[in-house]
This record gives C-alpha cells, structure tokens and sequence, in this order.
C-alpha cells in the first residue's frame, strides 16, 4: 500500500497525543503527577497539539476537504467515522480535565472523572483508528489481531515517554513514570516481533487462481496487462518501494522506536541533572521517529489482495 | 445508508462472464468508457492522455492470463469490473454514506455529492473495482449501467449495460440472479459459474464461466482403416498400405 504522509503523521501524532492525554488523565486522577500549573500547561497543550494536528493532517489526503464533517454521520458501520466521532468527543471531557487542572487546581470528584473520561475515550479513538485498518479483509497483513493491539500499546509508549520528557524538569526520578516507559516499550517491542513475525509466515489465503475463477485450469500466470502504465491501484495498492530496504528499515526501527529509548530511560535514571534531562527528552524524539518509521513500513508491507490480477502469485 | 441492506434484495443483478468465449478485444471496456463518461458517473476523466505518463479512470480492464493445463497452454482473457457483492466491504467501510448498495436490485453506487474521497472504499475491495477520480476528488465504479438498464428511452434490446451491448463474441451476459429462469441463472448452472475469492465469504454477485476443457489436436490416435471401404478410397489405402 502507498504509504501517504497525511496518514502516516495522523496517526503517529494522534497515537502519541492521545497516549499523553490518556496518560494525564489517569495519573492525575490518582495523584501521581505534580500540581505544578506550567507542567499541567506545557504538557496538555503538547497532547491537544499532537491531536489537534494529526487530526487536521488526515483531511489532507481526502479528495473533498470541505465535505470532511460528513464522514460524523456513519458511527453505526464505518470504523473511519467512528473514529472521527470519537476524536471530536474527546474534546468535551479534555477540556474539563484541563479546567480542573489549570484553572482550579483540583483532581478529585467530577475533575478526576474528566481525567478518566478523557482517557477512555482516547483509548476508544485509537482503538477506532487501528479497526480501520484491521477491517480490511483485502489487505491481510492488515486484518490481523495483533493490529489493534501494536497500534494501542505503539500510542502509550509514545505518549508515555513525551509525558516522562515533560516530567523531568518538575519533577526529577518519577519512578512511576519510568517504569510505564519501560513496560510500555518493552511490551510493544514484544508484539511488533510478534507481529513482524506472523506477516512473514503467512503465505496468503488467496492466488491468481482463486482470484480469476481458474482453479479448475492448474497453474494461472499473468500473461497480458490490461494497460501498459500504472493505474490509480497500482500507484495506490501497488507500491512497493520499501519491499527492497523492508529489512534495513525494520532493524532501524527496533533500534529507533525500542532499544534506543529503553536505553536512554535506563540511562535517565542514573544519569545527574541535566544529562538525565537531555536523556528523556532524546528517548521521546527517538521512538517519535522510530514510530513514523514503524508506520511507513506498516504501510510499504502490506500487500493488497487486488495485485493477484498484476502478478502477484499469493496474497 | 452505508450499512447493507437488511433484507435480500428482490432483484439481484449482474453479470455472468464467459471465459471460454472472451477473446480478450477490450471493446467492452471501451464502450463502458464511452458510456460511462457521459452517463451517471461522469466524467470519467483521464490525466496526460496524449502524453508519456497516460492515466485514467476506467471501471472495466481486460487482463490476459495464461493457464498450464494438461493438455498444453491456454490463454485466458479476464474481464475485471465490479461484481456487486452482497456482503460489500466497500459499503460498509464508508464514512459519508456515500457508498451504497440498492435494496431493490443490489446494484453498488456512490453518491457522488457526499463522497469525500477518503479511498477507503478502494482499499476494501480486493477486486480492484473502483478507481479514484483525482479531478473531482470523488470515487468512482461500475453502475451496471443504471442509466442504461431503465431507460425507457432506448429500445428494449438496448436496455443492458454497455459492455454486455458492445461484446462481438457474446462473452457478457446481464440479467436478475433471483430469477431461475434468467439467462444469467441457467448459464452459472449449466457452465458452473464460479464467484472470485470465494475464500472470502463476499458473496459477489457477478458469475464468470470457466473456458470448457480444449480439444486436444495432434494427439496421435490411429488412422481409420479404409481397406474395407472398397472402391476407389478402398483402393488407395490397400496400394498404400503395401
């Protein structure tokens, strides 16, 4: 599949928007974060930015922008509007959180409910966002379990380490923090093995024959295109650019969206003052780029079931 | 509007494709390009057509497919459009409601004024039906020919979609599958029409006909004796067969 840019930083921002926020609003909630108005200030702006921004980037890649409010109106069928749904939803209990927060200082009663609020539906929304993708039968690598599971656990680690960057100045060695960093990655790491693994080992339920009606003939191979230069699904579902670097990419991205970060948190933790500072703050810029590269290959990989008719033997 | 119809529609029609008979001229994918492009869904426009990047939206391509059987090699020519699945990925997924599928004859549309051009519909359908229209921003696919099907203003013969009217090798068929005694319903039963990716449960609703086993020439069965024949054929085998 095309990998477009407007969906790539879609959801990697909104991954990592909505894991901060999701972050905030439980922690707060339970008193585990500092009072502190400008950490409170600078870190939910950071998530309502990541947000905010992701979601407007994804209007980017529509052919009809100035028709996007229509995509509200189908939450009973299409995950894509149900996700918008939800993304706008999420607006009323964040700003409440923020309110509390910001303005009253408080965390208990209806401020912690706001928290947990905006936490719940910032799981849901990413949940909505990776269903999206999982939905797709005709694109198998995408229609797989662990896909809802990599993108959940891929937006709490970002999230979790932007908010442990933000943290360290106001409140140096959160120990909590640290450890959802650690666990977060760790798991996350785990289930993009998993994942990489399974894609690999999956030969493809359908081929050329199934797809042209020919089983009853033996082997079918391709003989004659329909046209001799690229149609819109071959620039769209064709793309297969990456295919060639897929393995220097995927090992940078175990070094960029797991290892480095995991180190640097380590390294967060018995470094002294500034240097644990600049420690936290290179391990959320790491896994940042490492998750914009992990979701370009997400995209690269996956192979659409309509290239059987251009030649590919099994997807 | 983008969930599917609750009840089976009273009329479901489609296409049954010959593959036997195809000899693969594209004219149905042309004339469907001409229709199409002034009908229902026009335009369908293309991009650079005279120069060296050609692109365009076409909702019918001709694929060529050779097949190794027992008997020796077999061309196949494939024709590829939308088979307005009953269970349709591409409706459901849509955003907007502007993907749909008929309750009354099951034919698959896009509302082209509600269509944002998300693409998503395109990424659903493992056949490769719908081709974005990057002019107008909106998606676009086979109508089976809504526009031509219904109109009252052309003569009955002509009420069939345009690739079925264009076939000079009567490859295409078009009719209501719910009717047994259609056309479309005794060809899948009388050739074994198949669905594509069966494997995936979407219940397309167009049929494609297997090509019928080849005859097999040169296959070197004994010549006939004529010996017996008599007369002058008779004659000649005898003397040659000396």
């Amino acid at each position: 599949m095309q990998p477009a840019y407007s969906v790539i930083f879609l959801t990697t921002a909104t991954g990592a928007g909505y894991g901060l926020l999701a972050l905030l609003g439980v922690l707060r909630a339970t008193g585990d974060l500092p009072d502190d108005r400008a950490f409170g200030a600078f870190t939910l702006a950071l998530a309502m930015a990541l947000i905010s921004a992701g979601l407007l980037a994804s209007t980017a890649h529509l052919g009809r922008p100035e028709r996007a409010w229509r995509a509200l109106s189908q939450w009973r069928s299409s995950w894509l509007s149900r996700e918008g749904v939800l993304a706008i939803i999420s607006y009323g209990p964040a700003a409440l959180f923020a309110y509390g927060w910001l303005a009253l200082q408080q965390n208990d009663g209806i401020w912690a409910l706001a928290g947990w609020g905006a936490a719940l539906l910032s799981v849901a929304t990413v949940y909505s966002t990776s269903m999206i993708y999982r939905s797709l039968a005709a694109i198998p690598r995408w229609h797989h379990p662990l896909v809802p599971l990599n993108y959940l656990i891929l937006a709490l680690a970002t999230g979790a380490l932007w908010l442990n960057a933000m943290l360290a100045p106001f409140a140096s060695g959160h120990a909590l923090s640290q450890a959802i960093c650690f666990a977060a990655l760790a798991a996350a790491w785990l289930l993009k093995i998993a994942y990489w693994r399974a894609i690999d080992g999956d030969t493809g339920g359908s081929s050329i024959a199934s797809a042209t009606g020919l089983e009853s003939l033996g082997t079918v191979r391709p003989l004659d295109p329909p046209h001799v230069q690229d149609n819109y699904l071959l620039k769209e579902m064709g793309f297969a650019v990456a295919r060639k670097h897929a393995d220097r990419l995927r090992r940078l991205t175990h070094l960029l969206a797991f290892l480095a970060p995991l180190a640097l948190i380590v390294l967060q933790t018995v470094l002294p003052g500034q240097a644990s500072l600049f420690a936290a703050a290179l391990a959320a810029v790491s896994v940042s780029f490492g998750v914009v590269l992990e979701r370009w290959l997400f995209f690269a990989e996956a192979q659409h079931k309509v290239m059987l008719y251009y030649g590919a033997d099994r997807v | 509007m983008t969930s599917l119809p609750k009840t089976r529609p009273a009329k479901r029609l489609g296409l049954v494709i010959d593959l036997d008979t195809c000899v693969g001229c594209h004219a149905c994918a042309v004339n469907c390009k001409e229709w199409n492009t002034g009908g229902h869904v026009a335009p369908l426009p293309d991009t650079n057509p005279y120069g060296k990047d050609v692109d365009g939206v076409w909702l019918n391509r001709v694929h060529g497919f050779e097949a190794e059987t027992e008997t020796g090699g077999r061309t196949v020519y494939f024709p590829r459009s939308c088979l307005h699945c009953e269970e349709a990925p591409c409706v459901t997924v849509c955003p907007t409601g502007a993907s749909y599928k008929r309750g009354e004859d099951g034919i698959v549309l896009v509302d082209e004024d509600k269509c944002i051009g998300c693409k998503l519909c395109s990424w659903a359908c493992p056949y490769g039906a719908r081709e974005f229209d990057g002019d107008g921003g909106v998606m676009k696919k086979c109508t089976l020919c809504i526009d031509r099907i219904y109109n009252e203003n052309l003569e009955p013969a002509e009420r069939q979609p345009a690739c079925v009217n264009a076939c000079p090798a009567r490859a295409r068929h078009f009719g209501d599958f719910n009717d047994p005694d259609s056309d479309v319903s005794q060809l899948t039963a009388e050739r074994g029409g198949v669905e594509l990716l069966a494997e995936m449960n979407l219940k397309p609703t167009n049929r494609y006909l297997p090509p019928r086993p080849s005859a097999t020439v040169g296959s070197g069965a004994s010549l006939e004796d004529a010996a017996d024949a008599g007369g002058f054929l008779g004659w000649i085998d005898r003397v040659l067969s000396r």
